[in-house]
């Protein structure tokens, strides 16, 4: 009687543990469908476009009657919009990393470190909003020639909501610094700033790159704020006043619109996908990477 | 040796860096501040009740944001249901179960890496996978796989965040008076480990209520004139809704747009006030 | 705990069932949904239908904005009641209708000048002939012709920005068959969508920009934006340069840039009872409403030929199923109703 129940419960268990090992594994699934989606589209994109048109040509019009099917226009348009992010981000997200882990008090860091995770927090929409309603008006009046449509604007606004990613995650590389290294330094006389900068900032030099890549890489595949502010208009310009449109923008676009499948303008935006998951896919891998050297102490 | 003069040359660059590095933090803050404002101030003419629970209308004036507000907290209980249970299923087989095994470690990779994916691939997929190939068509059930996708990883990491405060005396104490994995589990670790868990719920299932990008590929409508019946409804959200009205040239649009923003922000706030809430009431229930 | 956690889960169904009722008068009952997309030009009409429309009847109405185009491949599937269209229906499409057994009901709902507009600063623009239109416009110009001084000498040697409708809309058909001679043909290189909306933003916003849609979001911007008048270099049907406006489109003088629109209801649904209801409400109050969107309304007498050719369910296309043609003026278009 009591074996029974006692089979019984181990067959209960082994249920449980598979239902459970399930649930865990559809992450596996997960990534599996969507290199198969992508894959499966895109190969058939390049059964009819030469991989070499895809790679070699400047204009983007899939849609029209003269078809072009080069990359460069939306990528520029990426690379542009996410260049100025970064020039934003970098530079305030390390000083901000810098205050928060060496010169702030303890008080005021843990009222300001969770103000700045805010920024992240916020909708990309309200970003959007922000940059079409205020940035573009205001930075008109500044730049000449800007028009409504511009990398400019959704760019700087991108800028600041990744901020929080690299003065968190530097801040915390910041911190792991040894104090005894620290100490090092100042006892040889170096004064507070000579050790931050030529101590203290290159050991944690690997977990600051870890978190501007990975911001690098979440303004790569920012959506909304660049749908509505910067354009839809491809352009091969690295002019950072003018309507251009990122990868992210025109899968928004064509989906706004109905293409069926099946069709070459329907692959289009899973071959952009695609371009856009290797993107950051890379460098996730290479901010992991990075991360992963840090924490052995690499520096 | 150092000069009387150069040590104070040292301060000064001192206190300015200083004053540098706090501008950095102060500065955003401020933006954010500023952008919180205008919004507000955009907002103000057209914030009231009727606003809630008017439909969209050609006339700004009368537009209302009901069906998004509904769209959005059916779409958001769709997804929790579905990515709820299978993110805490998948977080205990890694706490509880699976600890060293090959699998394991495959499903954690494949997290991370999941949870660095833009959030419009996971559009892609819910386009092709769900509404295509599984036949669901442009419903509130499709764009509800997509967003339970799309936070899973989120759900998994703060499940095991939580799952991981249970001391491991607390399981070997009960292990020692018999119990099985699973009672342990069941009985022990996720009661200690609900509140956790539920502030992880509710801060992921309020990443999912400002994601617009994944529903435009899914097919959330921009026009719809009334609320959705079952799951195999047509739908919209806020973050459309609010999309939709931005696209729009006309000023009195813009401060539509504007109150839809508040009012996704403040339900936003609402949660995360609520997940806070919930968490300090909970954790007072410790004893030990 | 855990049954905060349910309740709030079954918040918003108790939140659908309260406002239920405020779809419309007896909205609880049916579950009917008319399915309705296409043409971002049409659809400012048929939203201001549908919402008036809405208010007696508990019908729902889903407009989706795909493009004339992209509500035809929609419509030939089966997938929607309705279609917008802002040109005839094409050959292709009439294939693939009568490949999918849907047979349709064309009916002319109204008028409408295609605006071409610029910023309302670009003082330089006076007027335009159609042959420049074309120099901008045509797939040649693609990466070649980029500047306001390439157009025109002594105009700014100033970049051009190009905004325009879509592929799949009817207007940019339309368009490149009035200006380019051959429909579907344009450069790329331009701003390109199906939403009319962001096209006013743009040029709004931008004095270097020049861009091309419905009369009505013209009229709904008109503060923001400049009419540049058109000459087509025909005396006969209006001598020089001409804006449109109520006059000149209903008399036929604005060209070739005057069209009709049109919905596509489909035979099938046109069985239903809620769609003869929105039908009829669309060609009655549509004349009114039509007006007060910004388009061109036809005549009555128009009106209730149009609604004839629907009691009648007179399945084809006045245009043979050729797709747009250039200057149709209102009383040819009745005349072929007759």
């Amino acid at each position: 009687m009591a074996q029974a129940r006692q089979r019984a419960g181990t067959l209960r268990e082994q249920i449980i543990e598979r239902a459970l090992l399930g649930s865990g594994v559809i992450s596996v699934v997960t990534t599996a469908a969507i290199l198969a989606v992508l894959a499966v589209e895109t190969v058939a994109f390049f059964r009819e476009v030469p991989l070499s048109r895809f790679l070699a040509d400047t204009q983007w019009t899939p849609l029209f009657a003269d078809k072009h099917f080069g990359i460069w226009p939306l990528l520029f348009g990426t690379l542009l919009t996410s260049a100025i992010a970064i020039a934003v981000a970098l530079p305030f997200g390390l000083l901000a990393a810098i205050y928060l882990s060496e010169l702030a008090p303890d008080r005021v860091r843990r009222l300001l470190k969770p103000l700045l995770e805010v920024l992240a927090g916020v909708p990309t929409i309200v970003y959007g909003y922000f940059a079409l309603v205020v940035v573009t008006p205001l930075l008109q009046r500044v730049v000449p020639g800007l028009a409504g449509f511009n990398a400019l604007s959704p760019g700087i606004v991108m800028g600041v909501m990744i901020i929080p990613m690299i003065s968190s995650l530097s801040e915390d590389a910041l911190h792991a610094v040894p104090m005894t290294v620290k100490e090092g330094a100042y006892a040889l006389g170096a004064g507070r700033l000579e050790t931050l900068f030529r101590v203290t900032i290159p050991s944690a030099f690997s977990g600051i790159t870890a978190s501007v890549v990975l911001a690098i890489s979440r303004a790569i595949g920012e959506t909304m704020i660049v749908a509505i502010a910067a354009g839809q208009q491809p352009r091969f310009t690295l002019d950072p006043r003018v309507p251009i449109e990122t990868m992210t923008a025109y899968i928004v676009q064509i989906s706004l619109g109905d293409t069926p499948r099946g069709t070459i303008e329907y692959r289009t935006i899973f071959v952009v996908g695609a371009a856009l998951f290797l993107m950051t896919f890379a460098m996730n891998l290479f901010s992991q990477r990075m991360a992963r050297r840090f924490r052995k102490g690499d520096g | 040796m150092m000069h009387g003069h150069e040590s104070r040359r040292r301060a000064l660059l001192e206190r300015g860096f200083h004053a540098l590095c706090l501008g950095a933090v102060l500065l955003p803050l401020g933006l954010l501040a500023l952008l919180v404002g205008d919004v507000l101030v955009d907002a103000a003419p057209r914030l009231s009740w009727d606003f809630l629970t008017s439909y969209p209308s050609r006339r700004a004036a009368q537009a209302g944001i009901l069906p998004g507000l509904v769209g959005s907290l059916y779409l958001i209980g769709l997804t929790a249901a579905i990515a709820l249970p299978l993110g805490v299923g998948a977080a205990l087989y890694l706490e509880e179960y699976g600890k060293r095994g090959w699998l394991a470690r495959l499903i954690e990779v494949n997290i991370a890496n999941l949870a660095g994916v833009p959030s419009i691939i996971y559009g892609l997929l819910g386009l092709e996978l769900f509404v295509r190939a599984l036949g669901m068509g442009r419903s509130l059930l499709a764009g509800a796989c997509t967003m339970a996708l799309l936070i899973l990883p989120i759900v998994i990491m703060a499940s095991r965040e939580a799952l991981r405060t249970v001391p491991n005396t607390v399981r070997e104490g009960a292990y020692a008076l018999g119990a099985t994995h699973w009672q342990v589990v069941r009985q022990v670790v996720l009661p200690l480990a609900f509140p956790g868990i539920l502030t992880g719920a509710i801060l992921s299932v309020s990443r999912a209520i400002g994601e617009a990008a994944p529903l435009i590929v899914v097919g959330a409508l921009t026009y719809i004139a009334f609320l959705p019946r079952g799951i195999d409804s047509p739908f919209t959200a806020l973050p459309i809704q609010i999309f939709n009205w931005v696209s729009r040239p006309q000023e009195a649009f813009m401060v539509n747009a504007a109150a839809g923003i508040v009012v996704l922000l403040a339900t936003l706030l609402l949660l995360n006030g609520l997940a806070i809430y919930l968490r300090n009431r909970l954790q007072r229930r410790r004893y030990w | 705990m855990r049954h905060l956690y349910i309740a709030a889960l079954l918040l918003p169904l108790a939140a659908c069932s309260k406002s239920g009722q405020q779809g419309g008068a007896g909205a609880t009952t049916t579950a009917a949904i008319i399915a309705i997309d296409g043409s971002s030009t049409v659809f400012p009409i048929s939203e201001a239908v549908a919402e008036e429309f809405q208010k007696q009847h508990g019908a729902r109405v889903t407009i989706g904005v795909s493009g004339s185009g992209g509500g035809f491949k929609k419509f030939c599937k089966g997938e929607t009641a309705i279609s917008d269209a802002s040109r005839p229906i094409k050959p292709s499409e009439v294939e693939l209708c009568k490949k999918n057994n849907i047979a349709f009901i064309e009916l002319p709902v109204a008028y409408d000048g295609i605006a071409v507009v610029v910023h309302r600063d670009a003082s330089w623009v006076d007027k335009m002939t159609v042959a420049e239109l074309r120099t901008l416009w045509a797939p040649e110009s693609q990466g070649k012709v980029t500047r306001w001084s390439q157009v025109r000498e002594g105009w700014p040697d100033r970049e051009i920005h190009l905004f325009g409708p879509g592929v799949d809309s009817g207007t940019y058909d339309y368009f490149t068959e009035a200006i380019v001679g051959k429909e579907h043909s344009s450069r790329g290189d331009f701003t390109s969508s199906e939403d009319d909306n962001v096209l006013v933003q743009g040029i709004a916003t931008d004095p270097a920009a020049l861009g091309f849609f419905g009369f009505a979001y013209y009229l709904e911007n008109r503060d923001k934006l400049k009419i540049v008048p058109i000459d087509d270099g025909k005396p006969e049907n209006g001598d020089g340069p001409i804006g449109p406006s109520f006059e000149t489109v209903s008399r036929g003088t604005y060209q070739p840039l005057s069209r009709p629109l049109f919905i596509y209801v489909s035979r099938a649904a046109a069985e239903r009872e809620e769609v003869q209801a929105f039908v009829a409400f669309y060609l009655d109050a549509g004349r009114k409403l039509v007006k007060e969107v910004g388009y061109i309304p036809l005549p009555d007498q128009g009106y209730v030929l149009v609604k004839r050719r629907f009691d009648k369910r007179t399945v084809d296309s006045l245009f043979g199923g050729k797709g747009s043609q250039v200057g149709v003026t209102i009383e040819e278009l009745l005349g072929k109703e007759k």
